[in-house]
């Protein structure tokens, strides 16, 4: 069906054109052929829009999708249903599959499930190391053709700083950056919480915040001699992010994420639930000085995205205690509206930094198609509603699980449309808002 | 989020708030004060031919043991049958459920059997409050890693107050391995509750960061922080941590951080001597200093039984005790 698609009446925002106004924008054939005032509708499906936002669509950088091997946690179709009730038209997949995504097999493997899912577009992460055993590199190049976008050993830092120094020049070869999770887990000690006050108190073990900030330097200079493409995890702490910001102004080619819990919630979450394990993540939740620190850097663009770290795990299994549990949590669902509601409509992010942390910035990170809707572009869409109240209830999630740290919240703003490549592939069902209940 | 559950109860003078027990963090003066007096009133009960008093019969507790533990077990058993409750111990260390088995499964194969109430230890902090979280039963948390053991801080509350007559305004010196002492933690937040000044003390390795939150003096010198103390409680030395380079060898140890006649000399002449056990004699502290007139290491334990009573009287009743009928 090639039946083209009038967004209209919406407030489009393009952060790489730095537009910001009420236009109309015409969808055919899978691009974006045009936008204006008013535009014709001769023809044309009619997606009324006015009073949400037009964004283009967001991509996610860092999911765990599970599939192959955890099918009970999550799989590939409703790993991405989720991410397109999260208005993402995008997600890239971290490989600690089982077995691990190390080869071409399970790329094409994980590329055609997407497909089949017909949602949004999946892009596969290839381990940097067969089996992430760290020992010998996977074939990078193999994955590549396959679609990988990217390589990382997802959750195990690479601490061989050799075997990095080959993996950035090899991974030149194929223009893909290298993702690390930066943990020196000899400072870490694989600790359960972020070490400080609150851990103290807990007599819980804790990652001090330099076991970040440590992995993040001796990444930076191995990546400089290598002259690799560095981009780092789900960076947490304000030490880390110093040490990238400083990188980037020499001239550094380095990017970075931030996921939205480590955007609004610190440590003392721990404590205050009574050690829920829907609190422990790694890197885990860090201080107020940090939050402050990350949120100013997504602000003036040190940070290029948010990536929502989307762990799924079931309910069994975090019902371990504190130590035991694995670390993570879901994501996908609540990202944009937490980041929104806490940093936008707080003045601490721009509308135009907010739409580039969901799109421009991971296209950008990850040479992907997309973030922006110039004429040409992907018409892949996100539809925003800035004014919707809901609350967040994890029952109710696309995804398979439910492991959530902001179930409960009360939240303003929500994806309500995802649009990929001129399909519309999810609407938000109006009944399921609970601003239909005041 | 703690849900209210049917036998969460208001805060009045003669009860407890809660029913659990999970820690001293959570306790009020007033709360602390109700616990002490009532195991002072239950003291009596310990001293006579037939210890037993009818006040629990047919409340079933169940004791948890998921950490290998000899005296903190003994001494619930010992307040639990005093009182006629109906106990059950289970060692889990070693069973199925110590590793692996989801909590929430231990939480629902518990509330099958009914208890009135349950007495957990657990090596990971924060075990107590996820059963308190999804059980109806009562929960005392008998030590939850190196979190809390608020039983512990009670009865050293207790011997203390009983020696001193207040807890207000005395000096106490914690000494040895904060880092991994639970029982420091509910000692510091029980005695900085009640008025007494906390100082803690450790070689840098066994100090942990940020300790001075809590509301204590923070110190690697032990004959400093011993100026002036009323009371000098000593920690036991986990020398199975040995080999995580805490501390070199227990020699040198001893020489800095031992607790010995001539050290003990720095506190004020009165002052007294505790140790929750097990000792390492030698080690944190030397044998003529544990077995002096200053020690009141076994009248802790005495007091232990005591507090036990009263903790689990006042959470399974809900009120005061009044004392023996007839």
């Amino acid at each position: 069906m090639n039946t083209p698609l009038l967004v209209r009446g919406g407030r489009l925002l393009d952060p790489v054109a730095g537009r910001d106004g009420l236009f109309d924008l015409l969808l055919e054939n899978g691009v974006v052929t045009e936008f204006g005032d008013r535009l014709g509708a001769a023809g044309a499906r009619v997606l009324e829009a006015s009073g949400l936002l037009v964004l283009p669509g967001f991509i996610d950088l860092h999911a765990h999708l599970r599939e192959p091997g955890r099918e009970y946690a999550e799989t590939v179709a409703t790993g991405l249903r989720a991410a397109a009730a999260g208005g993402f038209t995008a997600v890239c997949t971290m490989p600690n599959t089982d077995p691990v995504n190390d080869n071409r097999a399970i790329s094409e493997f994980l590329v055609s499930k997407a497909r089949g899912a017909s949602g949004p577009r999946l892009y596969p992460i290839g381990a940097v190391t067969k089996g992430q055993r760290g020992e010998e590199l996977a074939e990078f190049g193999e994955m590549r053709i396959a679609g990988a976008v990217a390589v990382s050993d997802d959750g195990k830092w690479l601490a061989d700083g050799a075997l990095l120094r080959r993996a950035f020049e090899h991974a030149r070869l194929f223009e893909m950056p290298v993702v690390q999770h930066c943990e020196d887990t000899s400072l870490s000690g694989g600790a359960p919480m972020h070490e400080g006050a609150v851990s103290t108190r807990l007599g819980l073990p804790g990652q001090p915040a330099i076991a970040e900030a440590a992995a993040v330097g001796r990444d930076l200079l191995v990546a400089e001699v290598a002259r690799g493409r560095l981009h780092v995890a789900h960076l947490s702490t304000a030490r880390a992010l110093a040490l990238v910001r400083e990188a980037r102004t020499a001239g550094l080619a380095v990017t970075c994420e931030v996921t939205p819990h480590h955007l609004t919630l610190t440590d003392e979450e721990v404590a205050r639930s009574g050690f829920s394990t829907n609190f422990k993540m790694n890197p885990p939740l860090r201080e107020p000085r940090d939050l402050e620190a990350l949120a100013a850097g997504l602000e003036d663009g040190s940070i290029d995205a948010v990536a929502t770290d989307h762990a799924p795990h079931h309910e069994d299994e975090k019902s371990l205690d504190f130590i035991t549990a694995p670390f993570g949590v879901v994501g996908l669902e609540t990202a944009a509206a937490v980041v929104y509601d806490r940093l936008v409509r707080t003045g601490r992010l721009s509308l135009l930094r907010f739409a580039a942390a969901f799109s421009a910035g991971p296209a950008r990170a990850f040479a992907l198609p997309g973030g922006t809707l110039a004429p040409g572009s992907p018409a892949n869409i996100t539809l925003f509603d800035p004014e919707a109240r809901w609350r967040v209830d994890p029952s109710r999630f696309e995804s398979l699980s439910r492991n959530s740290p902001f179930a409960g919240w009360e939240l303003v703003g929500a994806p309500v449309g995802t649009i990929v490549e001129g399909r519309v592939v999810w609407r938000r069902d109006e009944d399921r808002d609970s601003r239909d209940r005041s | 989020m703690k849900p209210e559950t049917p036998t969460e109860r208001a805060a009045t003078a003669g009860s407890l708030r809660s029913k659990d027990l999970l820690g001293t963090e959570d306790l009020s003066a007033e709360e602390i004060g109700l616990i002490l007096d009532t195991a002072e009133s239950m003291r009596p009960i310990g001293e006579r031919a037939i210890k037993k008093v009818p006040a629990l019969r047919g409340r079933m507790v169940v004791n948890l043991f998921f950490e290998a533990s000899t005296r903190t077990r003994f001494s619930f058993e010992t307040a639990e049958k005093w009182l006629s409750a109906d106990a059950l111990s289970f060692a889990a260390k070693g069973s199925s459920v110590e590793k692996g088995e989801s909590l929430i499964d231990t939480a629902r194969n518990l509330q099958a059997m009914a208890p009135d109430l349950i007495v957990i230890r657990h090596s990971c902090p924060g075990v107590p409050h996820f059963l308190a979280r999804n059980l109806r039963a009562g929960v005392v948390n008998a030590g939850d890693g190196a979190h809390e053991h608020p039983t512990q801080a009670l009865l050293d509350a207790l011997t203390i107050r009983r020696r001193f007559g207040r807890l207000e305004g005395l000096r106490v010196v914690i000494a040895g391995d904060i880092t991994h002492s639970r029982v420091a933690r509910s000692n510091i937040w029980l005695l900085t509750r009640m008025g007494a000044t906390v100082v803690v003390c450790a070689p840098p390795t066994l100090l942990p960061p940020r300790i001075e939150e809590m509301g204590v003096e923070a110190t690697t010198d032990f004959d400093a922080a011993l100026d002036g103390a009323d009371v000098v409680m000593m920690l036991r030395m986990q020398l199975e941590r040995q080999g995580a380079s805490l501390y070199p060898s227990t020699r040198e140890y001893f020489k800095r951080y031992g607790l010995t006649a001539a050290r003990l000399t720095r506190a004020r002449p009165e002052a007294v001597v505790m140790h929750p056990g097990p000792m390492n004699r030698g080690v944190e502290i030397s044998s003529d200093v544990a077995d002096s007139p200053r020690s009141l290491i076994l009248e802790q334990v005495s007091n232990g039984v005591a507090v036990r009573m009263a903790v689990l009287y006042l959470l399974l009743t809900g009120h005061a005790w009044e004392g023996e009928p007839g």
